[in-house]
């Protein structure tokens, strides 16, 4: 009874054929939960690797139903799992384990599981699961009750008035005529709430969207953003109030989870040579809400920016490979990529990273950049971190531009500047990952992986930091170069990129030897179009100055980096893409 | 020993093993969970835990006897074995396994070692009493009767 997960959702005698993917590293739990669920009429599925799981998910972005995953595993912390599913899949994920202290389950609650079991699991337990689908699947319909307006028929069944209400603005109207239909659909057909067939339509949260999104949050003031707020600036039509708070309450988990990191974490994000998940094309990432992009195949490239809405329209992923399609405008592709990039500390880059001050996305654009962690891979969604840290360290780490620290030996720098093209805006981050940080950042692995294959070779030692200075271009390096630039981080503000790190990256950045590969992610194009900085670095090819790293460009060449650009909201979303990964 | 003997015996055995606490509550889910489709089960998902917990301690031994002992990943294989002992109900080693992650807490070189000790005996003793229970019940079925629930 159970296939592999990948049929498509049964209509009939919900919840039975739910399907279940269940993720657990012990093999008497797997086997256990196998036979229980199956004995719940549940499609059953089990993986015994959270990256694994990440595969299997992104491969069928409509294969499953619920995950349900243990919080210890080797290969990744289940709560990065769970935020990785939560964003770039949306689906409902329960945790499980055999350790009830109420900090693991707060955190399991923090990190967007919507249950905590306790091992040992009880039948019940596991029969009660589907209720998660089904609440979700109540607030899509409503999500898109609202969205489709007019056209749902809901609203002729409403009465003419709905139709009027065409333009959803979350206003009191809004609210009670969709009080009016959350009642009436509790009696609908079941097929209009059968969750399995409302999964598709959802809000898709594109860059521009983001975008808007994140620029009404800022200009309201993080504080005292509401969702009725934030509607009301974004003057989306078809936007609902719902919509907004559902995308604000990830935001801000998003947001919440790179402040921890970033003050954890001291590694960039080492771009682990993950082996890419499946190849598929593009096809296989659902934008719906998340941007995974990581080029066209399902793996997130080894940066994977998980943007959840497909910001990556400015991402060029194109440029990697000149394969990735799909990412192109992952804007206006749909390409469904996940781009994850993990950038496990946006913003504070800890002692390795060099401090710039993002303002990139000005305060809005919360340009994130994505930190690659090393060590893990986190996801990032938009960050909004209005101050990119890189801080220069005696580490090793090759960039930091916020990008999480890699944990650098000084003679291995490698930097891998694979990063995805997610985000344009990721600026700060180029994708210097330390081969070693490979394990950190799994998304950004295989993407980083691709692109690599490309043009990109291994940073060798000398070059790690790109951004250094010939002199040493060991860690040393670093610390000189980023010094001052921690020093002038305040000014660079407006710039969104300390236009004295800019400077000293630039400067670093010329010195880099050729085989300083930087594949910056690409995310747009338009962000410069030439590197000439990193020109310097030859052999970095990226089809786009890399808009990923933007940093360097910036501060090489005011001209090529369009400033403003930076600030263009579309490239936010590429960092925030990034963010919201 | 006739059929129904064997199958006393057996009922017997069962509750010596639930008295004292060597199996718990679980062990009688796993043994519901069984039926016609998987007529094993119980023997399998047993089995897969002594795979995996001989070689936790199999890990925990080496850890221990490191110079510098890394007492987090002597903790994170405890959890581990605590984990695959909740799930077939071996009460007394999951018993034991939350005292040894204390002692890893605390960093207790000594503790960890009588901790080590105790839990390699506790998963002895539930493995002999298992493997003897399978055997009583492999003799029901031979000699032509049903395991008795």
């Amino acid at each position: 009874m159970v296939e592999s997960g990948f049929s498509s959702p049964r209509h009939d005698a919900f919840p039975a054929g739910l399907r279940v993917l269940v993720v657990d590293d012990d093999p008497t739990w797997l086997k256990i939960l196998e036979k229980m669920l199956k004995k719940c009429s549940y499609e059953v599925t089990t993986c015994g690797l959270a990256r694994e799981a990440l595969t299997l998910l992104r491969e069928r972005k409509d294969g499953y139903d619920i995950v349900i995953s243990d919080v210890n595993m080797p290969d990744m912390d289940g709560f990065k799992l769970l935020e990785h599913v939560g964003l770039e899949m949306d689906l409902p994920v329960i945790m499980m384990s055999v350790d009830g202290e109420t900090s693991r389950v707060m955190k399991g609650v923090q990190h967007g599981a919507c249950d905590y079991l306790l091992k040992p699991i009880r039948m019940k337990e596991l029969r009660n699961i589907w209720q998660h689908v089904f609440r979700k699947k109540i607030h899509e319909v409503r999500d898109i009750e609202s969205l489709e307006g007019i056209e749902h028929y809901h609203m002729t069944r409403s009465g003419s008035d709905m139709v009027d209400d065409g333009h959803l603005l979350g206003g009191e109207d809004t609210t009670s005529v969709r009080k009016r239909k959350d009642a009436e659909s509790k009696h609908d057909d079941k097929d209009l709430n059968d969750p399995s067939s409302t999964k598709k339509a959802r809000v898709v949260w594109t860059v521009d969207l983001h975008q808007k999104f994140v620029k009404a949050v800022n200009q309201i003031g993080f504080d005292k953003v509401g969702p009725k707020k934030i509607l009301d600036l974004m003057n989306v039509p078809w936007l609902t109030r719902e919509n907004v708070a559902s995308h604000l309450q990830k935001y801000r988990l998003y947001l919440s989870r790179l402040q921890k990191e970033s003050d954890t974490k001291n590694s960039f994000v080492g771009m682990k040579n993950m082996d890419p998940p499946t190849k598929d094309s593009t096809t296989g990432f659902g934008l719906h809400n998340t941007v995974n992009m990581i080029k066209d195949d399902s793996s997130n490239g080894s940066y994977s920016f998980s943007v959840k809405n497909s910001i990556v329209q400015n991402v060029d992923i194109k440029g990697y490979e000149g394969d990735r399609k799909g990412m192109t405008s992952v804007a206006g592709a749909n390409s469904k990529g996940a781009l994850s990039i993990d950038i496990p500390n946006p913003r504070k880059a800890k002692s390795s990273q060099i401090s710039f001050d993002h303002s990139l996305a000005s305060v809005d654009s919360g340009v994130n950049f994505p930190s690659f962690n090393s060590s893990n891979p986190d996801q990032y969604s938009w960050r909004e971190i209005p101050e990119i840290q890189f801080k220069q360290e005696c580490e090793p780490l090759p960039l930091e531009n916020g990008f999480g620290q890699l944990p650098l030996p000084v003679p291995q720098h490698h930097i891998q500047t694979d990063y995805i093209k997610p985000a344009p805006s990721i600026s700060s981050a180029p994708s210097i990952t330390e081969k070693e940080a490979t394990s950190s950042s799994i998304e950004v692995k295989p993407l980083y992986e691709e692109y690599r294959s490309n043009h990109v070779k291994q940073l060798s030692p000398t070059e790690a930091v790109d951004f250094l200075p010939d002199q040493s271009k060991s860690q040393t390096l670093n610390n000189q170069v980023f010094e001052p630039i921690s020093a002038t981080t305040s000014t660079m503000r407006s710039q969104g990129i300390s236009l004295n790190c800019l400077a000293d990256l630039e400067f670093a950045q010329r010195n880099l030897n050729e085989d300083l590969q930087i594949c910056w992610l690409q995310a747009q194009g338009d962000c410069y179009a030439t590197n000439n900085g990193l020109q310097d670095l030859q052999g970095i090819e990226y089809n786009d100055p890399a808009p990923i790293y933007e940093i360097p460009f910036h501060l090489y060449d005011a001209p090529r980096f369009d400033h403003e650009h930076l600030f263009d909201p579309t490239e936010y979303s590429a960092i925030d893409q990034g963010l919201f990964a | 020993m006739d059929v129904v003997q064997l199958q006393r015996q057996l009922v017997d055995y069962k509750a010596s093993l639930y008295n004292e606490a060597i199996l718990d509550e679980q062990f009688t889910q796993l043994q519901e969970l069984q039926d016609e489709n998987n007529p094993d089960f119980v023997v399998e998902v047993v089995s897969l835990f002594f795979e995996d917990s001989e070689r936790l301690l199999n890990e925990l031994t080496k850890a221990l006897e490191q110079q510098n002992i890394d007492f987090k990943r002597v903790d994170a294989h405890v959890h581990q074995l605590k984990g695959s002992s909740s799930s077939i109900g071996a009460q007394r080693v999951q018993k034991v396994c939350i005292a040894f992650r204390n002692c890893c807490e605390e960093q207790n070189v000594q503790g960890c070692l009588i901790c080590l000790q105790q839990v390699k005996n506790e998963y002895s003793l539930v493995k002999t009493k298992l493997e003897t229970m399978f055997k009583l019940e492999q003799q029901i079925l031979a000699a032509g009767g049903s395991i008795p629930v």
